[in-house]
């Protein structure tokens, strides 16, 4: 099967560059082994500053709404960090004192969000906080399966009963001026975290819960079915396998479940992840790329590569495959001419500066417009 | 990389890092509370079976092995196998009278096709669906698959000399629905592969593919099956060159993968050999051979994936064909299970779940209000036509609907 561009790796940055390419008239594939690190997103750019021009209608053709303020938001356990860009329905603040008093909501029988830990996080900063759990009949079902109470099957049956939750709520709320909501919203019907915020007396912030994330996994389906109407070929659970390259040129892929028939392209994008997407991989002797056996930038020294205190910062995270200026790949040194390498394969992503999702829409726009220059 | 490979653990369940992506994607745990879920029923639950066979339970016969969680694991694991494995490994009771009816598809065919009229005004009878439901606990809301009076065996019987005539010859894998259910389907990829210049014959001995046997505790059965197919094909293959086509994606995914997988029968020598009939449809057309399309052909199509054909990966070759014919407007569903999953809607105790699981495909499909709903699974079929009233056809039936009448 042949294509304009062929890219490997369904993420993010996969799909940010397919979509980007098939608005510009482009016929391409994206191979995707399984599903993504957007299924862990916090909602947040951090690391980018602006949003690259073609970014904001990107997005909004796709139905993702995004909205900009440069300030803090509201970590998972109580902390906060700077941030601007992020999905409409997270939180941004000026200050990390952002209410006076917040009433802290989480459903019984619900464990993936840390009621007690964002209390305490938000006294530090000077808030009062009440924790109430709701006793929903309609979650009582999920309850049977205690280890399956997870944030996307409370949110499918969110999307039915959130006007529940807002009259709940509206019982619950004394005179806080802030009310604190795990983020189980929206899953399918993406107007439902606005018009809770309408619904509700007070400012209305929704904080991360244990993964999968409900904003991570509705922006994957909605990215993915934009580049399907586009016309983009989304080949989901399939593997790539080996490439065939000739003289610095890449001419096909073989992917596992399309075996002996190749995926021909005229350019091809290396989109496929970090270590978690085994777009990088290791054995006790080498950290190398397993598609193209690509220029891997790492310390030989593989005492190096972890630091033993677990929290610190890894080095290996660092580690990514080498490229040129242009992002062309480099295999022994010299740059594949229809390669480019984008994404969390680039390393220099580290989980506690949040610079994924940054560095996937900016090389993944800066490929695409090499590309179609 | 030897090392990864020496310790690769079977069903690679080791490499599961609890990411709990899989839960996101299992359909039966949106709807079935009683489901312990993929990863629980998988990966968590084999290293406790591991441990003590004691740990099985019994709630793994709700997973419908749609194999939607091995799609979307990041890992490489291959959970559904894991939970099918277990499954087999670990269940003891012996399958009841209602399960073995339902999974005897190449049985039930033989003995209803001779009585077909007669089978098939029965089965529509409201009283007879009550009957079903009360004593053999068959879901009285369902419409039972129509037998056809004759085989498509025999009428391909009859056109030998006629097929074995064409320069190319493929071997056919009908599966049970075509056989006894609608030979339209064979007929159907008999005209479109003609129209290639490519003859159409049987493999020596076929039997039912098995995959309803798997899922309802009668594998054993199934490996005999196996072990009938697998030499037959082998047969096609190594003594004549043959590929072997289907037109079913679960009949494809069973012969390709649950045999070695599930059932210990060795086909690594053929596996690549056997291919779903778009497939070997679009690489001819790709390689420069052309169908003739009527040029006042107009429908619209929306495709659906079956779940099985989302794990082969090999949806695209369905949707690259139905886009080459000249008047398709068509829309790509959503991929979503459409609840049925062979014998698992027809069981009472999953009635409800079924539908539950199909109704945003359901949806979907009516906010599209396509002519017809292009799948290539047959129980797909039945579970749209029944819940939604649109007409769902294999593709292969709409490419021969839009070839040109020879002249």
């Amino acid at each position: 099967m042949k294509f304009d561009t062929v890219i490997i790796g369904g993420g993010l940055a996969g799909l940010v560059a397919g979509i980007s390419l098939q608005r510009k008239g482009q016929n391409t594939a994206i191979v995707s082994t399984g599903q993504n690190a957007l299924h862990f997103f916090s909602g947040s750019f951090e690391s980018l500053q602006e949003a690259p021009p073609e970014m904001h209608s990107l997005f909004e053709e796709a139905g993702i709404r995004l909205h900009y303020r440069e300030g803090v938001r509201l970590m998972p356990l109580g902390t906060f960090r700077p941030s601007c860009l992020s999905l409409e329905d997270i939180s941004l603040f000026p200050s990390e004192k952002f209410a006076r008093k917040v009433l802290v909501v989480n459903f019984m029988g619900y464990h993936d969000f840390f009621s007690s830990f964002l209390a305490e996080g938000l006294e530090k900063q000077g808030m009062q906080c009440r924790i109430r759990f709701l006793n929903l009949p309609e979650l009582e079902k999920l309850e049977q399966s205690p280890s399956e109470m997870r944030s996307v099957q409370i949110a499918r049956t969110m999307d039915r009963i959130w006007e529940k939750v807002v009259q709940e709520v509206r019982i619950l709320l004394k005179d806080e001026d802030a009310v604190l909501l795990p983020q189980v919203f929206g899953l399918q019907d993406t107007s439902v975290p606005g018009r809770i915020k309408q619904g509700i007396p007070a400012q209305v912030v929704f904080c991360g819960t244990l993964p999968p994330s409900v904003p991570g996994i509705r922006t994957q389906m909605l990215l993915k079915r934009r580049y399907e109407v586009l016309g983009g070929t989304y080949l989901m659970g399939d593997e790539a396998l080996e490439a065939h390259v000739h003289d610095g040129v890449v001419h096909s892929i073989r992917t596992k479940n399309l075996d002996s028939h190749y995926l021909e392209g005229s350019h091809f994008i290396l989109a496929s992840g970090g270590f978690f997407s085994k777009g990088l991989r290791s054995n006790p002797f080498s950290i190398y790329e397993p598609v193209f056996g690509l220029d891997v930038e790492y310390n030989p020294d593989r005492n190096a590569w972890y630091d033993k205190a677990f929290a610190a910062d890894q080095p290996y995270m660092g580690y990514g495959v080498k490229t040129d200026a242009q992002l062309h790949a480099l295999a022994d040194g010299i740059p594949l001419k229809n390669l480019y390498a984008i994404g969390s394969i680039l390393g220099q992503t580290h989980p506690e500066l949040g610079s994924a999702a940054g560095l996937a829409i900016r090389s993944a726009l800066e490929v695409s417009a090499q590309i179609k220059k | 990389m030897k090392l990864q490979e020496i310790t690769q653990s079977k069903y690679n369940f080791e490499e599961c890092m609890k990411c709990t992506v899989c839960t996101a994607y299992c359909p039966v745990l949106q709807v079935n509370p009683l489901y312990p879920g993929p990863k629980q029923a998988g990966p968590d639950g084999e290293r406790l079976r591991l441990k003590d066979p004691y740990f099985f339970n019994y709630a793994l016969k709700y997973c419908l092995n749609c194999k939607r969680c091995e799609v979307a694991c990041p890992s490489g694991v291959n959970v559904a196998d894991l939970i099918q494995a277990a499954r087999i490994k670990y269940e003891k009771t012996p399958p009841k009278l209602r399960d073995q009816i339902l999974a005897s598809t190449d049985f039930m065919g033989k003995l209803a096709r001779p009585f077909a009229p007669i089978v098939n005004g029965v089965t529509s009878l409201g009283i007879t669906k009550t009957a079903l439901d009360v004593t053999l606990k068959i879901d009285r809301q369902r419409t039972f698959p129509k037998y056809s009076p004759s085989s498509f065996e025999g009428w391909l019987g009859r056109r030998e000399k006629e097929q074995a005539a064409f320069p190319e010859k493929v071997a056919y894998f009908h599966g049970c629905y075509v056989n006894y259910n609608y030979p339209k389907l064979g007929k159907d990829l008999v005209k479109v592969l003609n129209a290639l210049g490519v003859g159409v014959e049987l493999l020596d001995k076929e039997k039912c593919c098995g995959i309803a046997m798997i899922t309802n505790g009668m594998s054993s059965k199934a490996a005999k099956n196996a072990a009938v197919n697998v030499a037959s094909i082998r047969k096609a293959v190594a003594e004549k060159g043959l590929k072997v086509v289907t037109t079913s994606s679960t009949c494809s995914l069973t012969l390709r993968d649950e045999y070695p997988h599930l059932l210990g029968v060795d086909n690594a020598d053929v596996r690549d050999s056997i291919l779903i009939a778009t497939r070997f449809i679009f690489e001819k057309l790709e390689k420069g051979a052309q169908l003739k399309f009527r040029p006042d052909y107009h429908k619209k199509i929306a495709y659906h994936t079956p779940c099985h054909m989302e794990r082969m990966g090999w949806g695209v070759f369905s949707e690259k064909l139905l886009r080459m014919i000249p008047g398709v407007e068509f829309t790509l569903l959503d991929s979503a299970c459409c609840g049925i999953a062979g014998t698992y809607g027809f069981k009472k105790e999953n009635y409800e779940a079924s539908q539950a699981i199909g109704a945003p495909l359901f949806e979907q499909i009516r906010s599209v209000n396509p002519d017809v709903v292009a799948c290539d699974c047959e129980t797909c079929k039945w579970q749209i036509e029944m819940s939604t009233g649109y007409p769902v056809a294999n593709p292969i039936s709409i490419l021969a609907d839009a070839l040109e009448p020879e002249k």
